[in-house]
C-alpha cells in the first residue's frame, strides 16, 4: 500500500506530518544537575486561535514520542493515539491545536542518554543525569512558552503520560484549564517498581550493553526486547490474550528446536521485543523506568491540599481489566479531586482490554474526553446524546 | 425550559436547592435532576453514579459525576462540604441506609431524600385485593427486577428520623398529580424531605 493509499484509508486524519525541534539554553533539574543544552521534539497539527486558548497538549507513555497522529513522509504506521487525534476526532484538529513533544531522556529527537555530550562530544550514556517526571514537564513548559501558550486548554495522556498530567497540576496549576489523566497512578506501587525493574535486569544482564557504552557498536537487543515482551505481558489482560490467541498454534510443520515459539501468544512477544529494539534506547528504558518509579505526586504536599482552591476541571478515566495500573490507583485521584472540592469527574470504562485500553480505539474514551474538553472549552454545558 | 416539562419531583427540589448553593446528588442517574439545578438555580453540582451508561450520558451533559457507589462514595468528601446532598429515589436502593444517611448528614448542611412511599393506598389495596407484591406508578417493579432493597412508608421514615434525632425542616408529599397534604402515608406517592442533623 502506498502512503497515499493508506492516509485516505483513514479517515479523519491529520495526513502526513513532520516532528519539529526545539532547542533552550538547558535546564537546572529536580536534582540539582544542570543539562545543557535541552533539545525537544515535537509535532503540532490545528491551528492556535488568536485568543490562544485551544492548545491542548498530549504527553506520551514509556514506550511513545511526539508523533501521535497522521503519517510521517515514506512510513506507514500512523501516531501512536491516531484514533483519538484528528479532524472531528476526540482531539478535533478542526477546533484544538494539538501539541505532543517527545520526553526528556528519551530517543525520538529529545535529548536523552543517546545524545551527543557538548562536554565529551560522544553519547551521553550513563553519563546522562537521572531525570524525573517533573523535568520532562519542565520542558514541556519551555516548549509552550517557546510556541506562545500561556494557558493550556487541557494537558492528557495516559500510563506514565498521565504522571506527567499530575506533575502539571502541581507544578504549572495556573498554566491549565483542565487535565485528564488516564490509567495513572499518583505513585509506583511495588507491583510496578518490581516489572520495571526486572525490565532494566534485562538489558543490563545483556552483555552488549557494555555499562551504558554500546553507541556505534551492536546495542543490547536481546535484553531490550526481553524488557518489552514482560511490559507487553503486563498491558495486555488474560481476556484480551485468550481473546486474541486462545491456545493457537503457530506453525504446523515439523521443529528444528524444541522451543520454537510455538503458540501464538509466543510469536507474537518476540515480534514485539524485534520490533522494539529497532526504534527504542536500552538506555532511555532505563532512565525512563526510573524516572516513573521514582515519581510520587504527593511527597511534598498531599494531592487533595495542592488541588484545593485552583479552578482547573479534571477528568481521570480507568479501565476495569487493566491490572498493572488498577482503577484504585485512579480513585485515589479522584478520592483527592473530592477532598480538595474541585469539579471533577471519574470514569471507569469496561473495556476487556487491559492497560493497553486507552491507546485502542474505545469510543467511551472517545466521548468521555470529546464532551469534557467541549465543556471546558465553552465554558457552559453543552447539550449531547450517547447512544449505547 | 418551562418548569411545567419537568418531573414533578425534580420541581419540587428545584423550589428547595437555594440558588447558587452547592449540591453533591447521591444515585444521579442520567443526571436530569443536577441538569436542570445548574441550568435554573445556577448551583454548583456534583454526582455520584455507578452506572457507567448513565456516567456517558451524564458527561454528554457536561457535567461532574463520580463513578461508583453510594454505600462507600461518601466517606472522602470533608464535612459539611455540600449545601445540599440529595438522595432522590435512590435511598430505597442503598445497602446500608444507616452509615449513607449519617455521612449524607455529615457531609451535607442540608440532605434532601425522595422516596417512594410504600403505604400509599393503591399499594394497600393490590395487597389486600390481590394478596400480590404492589406494582404502581412510583415503584414500577416486578418482585423479581425491583432495584429497591428497602420499602418504607411516609410514617417509617418520620419516626426513623425521631428515632435517629434528625431534624425534619420541611416536607412535602406528592401524588401523581401534584402536591397534597391531607394523610400522606395514605394519599402521598413520593414523600420528599430536607432534613438536617
Amino acid at each position: 500500500m502506498t502512503m497515499k493509499e493508506k492516509t485516505k484509508l483513514s479517515e479523519n486524519s491529520v495526513g502526513v506530518t513532520q516532528t519539529k525541534h526545539f532547542t533552550f539554553e538547558g535546564l537546572t533539574l529536580e536534582n540539582g544537575e544542570k543539562l545543557v543544552p535541552v533539545t525537544i521534539a515535537y509535532e503540532t497539527y490545528g491551528d492556535l486561535n488568536e485568543e490562544k486558548s485551544n492548545a491542548v497538549l498530549i504527553v506520551h507513555a514509556l514506550s511513545g514520542d511526539a508523533h501521535v497522529a497522521g503519517i510521517h513522509e515514506g512510513q506507514n504506521d500512523f501516531g501512536w493515539w491516531h484514533s483519538m487525534v484528528g479532524p472531528g476526532k476526540a482531539f478535533d484538529t478542526n477546533q484544538y491545536f494539538i501539541i505532543c513533544s517527545n520526553v526528556l531522556g528519551g530517543c525520538k529527537g529529545s535529548t536523552g542518554p543517546s545524545s551527543i555530550n557538548p562536554r565529551t562530544e560522544r553519547p551521553y550514556g550513563l553519563d546522562f543525569p537521572l531525570i524525573s517526571i517533573g523535568d520532562m514537564v519542565d520542558c514541556q513548559r519551555r516548549l509552550i512558552d517557546h510556541l506562545g501558550v500561556k494557558k493550556l486548554l487541557t494537558v492528557t495522556g495516559g500510563s506514565m503520560g498521565g504522571m506527567q498530567v499530575l506533575s502539571w497540576l502541581i507544578r504549572y496549576p495556573d498554566r491549565i484549564r483542565s487535565a485528564i489523566p488516564i490509567a495513572t497512578a499518583i505513585k509506583h506501587s511495588p507491583q510496578q517498581i518490581a516489572f520495571n525493574e526486572v525490565g532494566r535486569q534485562a538489558i543490563m544482564a545483556d552483555p552488549q550493553w557494555r555499562g551504558g557504552d554500546y553507541y556505534g557498536r551492536s546495542a543490547p537487543t536481546k535484553g531490550l526486547a526481553l524488557a518489552r515482551m514482560i511490559g507487553h505481558i503486563t498491558y495486555m489482560s488474560d481476556i484480551s490474550m485468550a481473546e486474541r490467541f486462545g491456545r493457537q498454534k503457530k506453525n504446523h510443520d515439523t521443529h528444528p528446536f524444541k522451543f520454537t515459539a510455538d503458540f501464538e501468544v509466543e510469536g507474537y512477544l518476540r515480534y514485539q521485543g524485534d520490533n522494539f529494539v529497532k526504534r527504542f534506547d536500552a538506555n532511555s528504558y532505563l532512565y525512563i523506568t526510573k524516572a516513573m518509579d521514582n515519581f510520587d505526586v504527593s511527597q511534598k504536599r498531599p494531592l487533595h491540599d495542592v488541588l484545593k482552591g485552583i479552578d482547573t476541571k479534571i477528568l481521570v478515566i480507568a479501565f476495569k481489566y487493566d491490572w498493572l495500573y488498577p482503577a484504585y490507583q485512579s480513585k485515589e485521584i479522584a478520592r483527592a479531586c473530592k477532598l480538595s472540592g474541585i469539579e471533577a469527574t471519574y470514569c471507569e470504562i469496561d473495556s476487556i482490554y487491559g492497560h493497553d485500553a486507552f491507546l485502542l480505539e474505545l469510543k467511551e474514551e472517545a466521548h468521555l474526553v470529546s464532551h469534557f474538553l467541549k465543556k471546558v472549552f465553552f465554558e457552559y454545558e453543552v447539550t449531547g446524546s450517547y447512544d449505547t | 425550559m418551562t418548569h411545567e416539562n419537568i418531573r414533578i419531583d425534580h420541581r419540587v427540589i428545584l423550589e428547595v436547592v437555594a440558588p447558587r448553593s452547592t449540591v453533591l446528588d447521591l444515585g444521579c442517574g442520567t443526571g436530569e435532576l443536577l441538569y436542570i439545578l445548574i441550568k435554573e438555580n445556577n448551583v454548583r453540582g456534583q454526582g455520584i453514579e455507578i452506572d457507567d451508561g448513565a456516567i456517558y450520558k451524564c458527561v454528554a451533559k457536561g457535567l461532574n459525576v463520580f463513578h461508583g457507589d453510594i454505600d462507600s462514595g461518601l466517606t472522602e468528601f470533608n464535612d459539611k462540604s455540600f449545601d445540599y446532598v440529595i438522595l432522590n429515589q435512590s435511598l430505597q436502593q442503598i445497602k446500608h441506609v444507616n452509615a449513607v444517611l449519617k455521612d449524607a448528614l455529615r457531609v451535607g448542611k442540608n440532605v434532601i431524600v425522595g422516596f417512594p412511599n410504600f403505604a400509599y393506598y393503591k399499594s394497600r389495596l393490590q395487597i389486600f385485593f390481590s394478596g400480590r407484591t404492589p406494582v404502581t406508578g412510583a415503584m414500577p417493579y416486578q418482585w423479581h427486577e425491583t432495584p429497591n432493597l428497602h420499602f418504607l412508608s411516609i410514617s417509617d421514615f418520620i419516626s426513623y428520623c425521631r428515632l435517629k434525632k434528625i431534624n425534619i425542616k420541611k416536607s412535602i408529599y406528592l401524588n401523581e398529580k401534584g402536591n397534597i397534604s391531607l394523610l400522606p402515608n395514605l394519599f402521598a406517592q413520593t414523600g420528599i424531605y430536607l432534613i438536617s442533623g
